[in-house]
């Protein structure tokens, strides 16, 4: 198939998924019990206050009604007002999205390192002690979650070696006046290193905690591929050339073996992006994470709305980019 | 003067297992090509195996030396082992559909070796890899290196790997039972292509089949192993006359004839399976006591 239809196909399931989202987490936050309106009214509002309100926000209508009003705004770029912060949603979401994005994206590179330098190594060393300790290490990080990761490298690198800072995004003294809200990539472009260093410090331990576990994950399973591409007739065939065993292994067996580990990564890199909404919380990093639990707790329904859509954006491009990666990887998905 | 390979009192056992080479000795001189017969299971891969260092990580050398160009490879430390096993040897894998990496265009596959190991230019070496492939009678030469191995037929790749082994000129070649995997219609061609090129290149073979057609026709000297054990080692032209052990004779005789295509196959006898077997036992247990 021609891959401009293919491309269009797929844009095509992706609104429809993106929908499907949408009527979902807008029915649900209205269903379940707790509104916003008792969130916002001080004890002894009249009954007359409380319908006042209601209308104001558009609540006293039906729920399909309600729907429709909000997804003709959504079509029109209009998302709505947080009910909380009284700033129009769009704008808040996409004002901590990259923060949010910078963490995600710099655990991703970590769990990959991570995991791909265990996998390469225990493949390397299998049949040894050396395989055997970074089974037990990966099981370990496996069954730890994420969060509790955070707690654990705030004990290690928080308050017995206090290596890196514990709480927020960039240290207050250090305000440069950012012209986006992607900071890392500013403070790189911009040559400010002494801010881009303060910055990583910051997201050391956040991201580390998120990219433990999948790097675990990553590093499990490509091993376990690599060990089976291993014992294949090419790689048999490029040992007898003469390859050291490290050069058989890269050049021979891992892009062979990566191709499930790839799409592993992807989905599991979904579950890393929801998890930074506990661990921005932990090390209070002013993202979008950090955000959704303020906009749940404050029963911030148009904010909801928005950060769930932003989030469900994020999870179909993650997956797009897993599928493109894939057929790019394998020559025998190209004319497919 | 020296074999090219020479494997004397060659043992390869299962880790904390029983033996699947029992002292093997054979001699291979340059030029020379030598048939390695037997059953299923008789281990006449593993001798190749051993050769080029590919035995698989249950099995290891538990005596005996292999000597290439007068070497003994088995003492070499494990880098300059595959460096001179990689100059010297080369293999023609038995199932071309698996022999190639599908992930890496075919030029590359052949080249590699020239280029990386050898530190050929990498035009000389492609020019070099277009030669071979012409010598295959591959027609387009230059679009089959640009393809993938699935974009191929099974007989194709098969070239294509013939001509990968004969690529650095080396001294010797071990062919795995390189036509088990093919069409009866393709594995005639490709019989005469391996023919052709050992004789054009003076490559020494080792030629690992249980098809005694086979070896009559490519082969000069062939040994006939059962159960890991050579029974006989001899030139070609002797064997069909007068085969020297029982087991080869029941064997040859069970071989179905062109020339009698109604004839029922002859398998080979529970005595003579018997003997051969007790032969084992007997050299199993000679070497314990060692």
């Amino acid at each position: 198939m021609d891959l401009l239809a293919r491309f269009l196909i797929r844009l095509f399931s992706t609104a429809i998924t993106l929908f499907g989202v949408a009527v979902i987490v807008f029915t649900v936050v209205r269903v379940v019990p707790g509104n916003p309106i008792a969130m916002m009214l001080p004890p002894g509002a009249t009954p007359a206050d409380i319908v006042r309100l209601k209308a104001l926000y558009g609540l006293d209508k039906s729920i399909p009604q309600q729907f429709v009003i909000w997804f003709w705004g959504v079509l029109h770029g209009d998302f709505g007002t947080s009910i909380s912060l009284r700033q129009p949603v769009l704008g808040l979401v996409l004002g901590r999205l990259p923060a949010t994005l910078e963490l995600a994206t710099m655990a991703l590179v970590m769990a990959i390192l991570i995991g791909g330098a265990s996998a390469l190594t225990a493949v390397r060393f299998r049949g040894t002690q050396i395989e055997t300790g970074i089974d037990v290490a990966n099981g370990a990080a496996l069954s730890i979650p994420d969060f509790l990761w955070g707690l654990l490298l705030i004990i290690f690198f928080g308050v017995l070696i206090p290596l890196f800072s514990i709480s927020g995004r960039i240290s207050p003294d250090l305000q440069l006046n950012f012209e986006t809200q992607f900071y890392l990539i500013e403070s790189i472009v911009r040559l400010r290193f002494d801010v881009t260093a303060n910055l990583l410090a910051h997201m050391f331990m956040p991201a580390l905690a998120l990219a433990l576990p999948l790097a675990a994950i990553i590093g499990q399973l490509l091993k376990q591929s690599l060990k089976e591409t291993m014992e294949l007739d090419y790689v048999t065939l490029a040992r007898t050339k003469g390859y050291s065993e490290t050069r058989v292994i890269l050049r021979e067996a891992l892009r062979n073996a990566i191709l499930p580990t790839l799409t592993l990564t992807g989905v599991q890199f979904t579950f890393l992006i929801g998890g930074t909404v506990i661990v921005e919380r932990l090390f209070s990093y002013e993202g979008l994470g950090n955000m959704a639990i303020d906009a749940v707790v404050n029963r911030d329904l148009p904010l909801i709305q928005g950060i769930v859509i932003c989030f469900a954006v994020i999870f179909t491009a993650v997956n797009l980019v897993v599928d493109l990666t894939y057929a790019a990887l394998n020559p025998r998905l190209r004319h497919a | 003067m020296t074999a090219l390979l020479e494997i004397e009192n060659l043992s390869v056992a299962l880790k904390n297992g029983p033996r699947l080479l029992r002292s093997v000795s054979l001699r291979l001189d340059r030029g020379e090509v030598r048939g390695l017969v037997g059953e299923s299971g008789a281990g006449k891969s593993m001798i190749g195996k051993a050769v080029l260092g590919i035995l698989p990580r249950s099995a290891e050398v538990v005596e005996g030396r292999i000597l290439l160009e007068g070497t003994d490879i088995l003492t070499l430390p494990p880098a300059e082992r595959r460096r001179r096993i990689g100059r010297i040897a080369a293999l023609i894998p038995q199932d071309p559909l698996t022999a190639l990496n599908p992930s890496h265009r075919i030029g590359p596959q052949i080249t590699d070796r020239l280029v990386d190991i050898l530190g050929w230019k990498r035009e000389k070496a492609e020019a070099r890899a277009l030669e071979l492939l012409a010598e295959v009678n591959i027609s387009a030469p230059a679009r089959v290196m640009r393809n993938y191995p699935h974009e191929l037929s099974g007989g194709m790749r098969q070239r294509i790997l013939i001509a990968s082994a004969f690529a650095a000129e080396p001294a010797l070649i071990i062919a795995d039972e390189p036509t088990t995997a093919l069409d009866v219609t393709v594995q005639k061609q490709i019989l005469k292509i391996i023919a052709g090129m050992q004789a054009r290149h003076g490559t020494a073979l080792l030629f690992v089949t249980h098809d005694l057609g086979v070896v009559s026709k490519v082969c000069q000297s062939l040994s006939v192993l059962y159960a890991g054990k050579v029974l006989e080692d001899t030139q070609v032209a002797d064997f069909f006359r007068a085969p020297g052990h029982a087991y080869s004779a029941a064997l040859l005789a069970a071989t179905p004839k062109y020339t009698d295509p109604e004839g029922s196959l002859m398998p080979v006898g529970p005595e003579v399976l018997a003997a051969v077997q007790a032969e084992v036992d007997a050299a199993d247990r000679e070497w314990r006591h060692v």
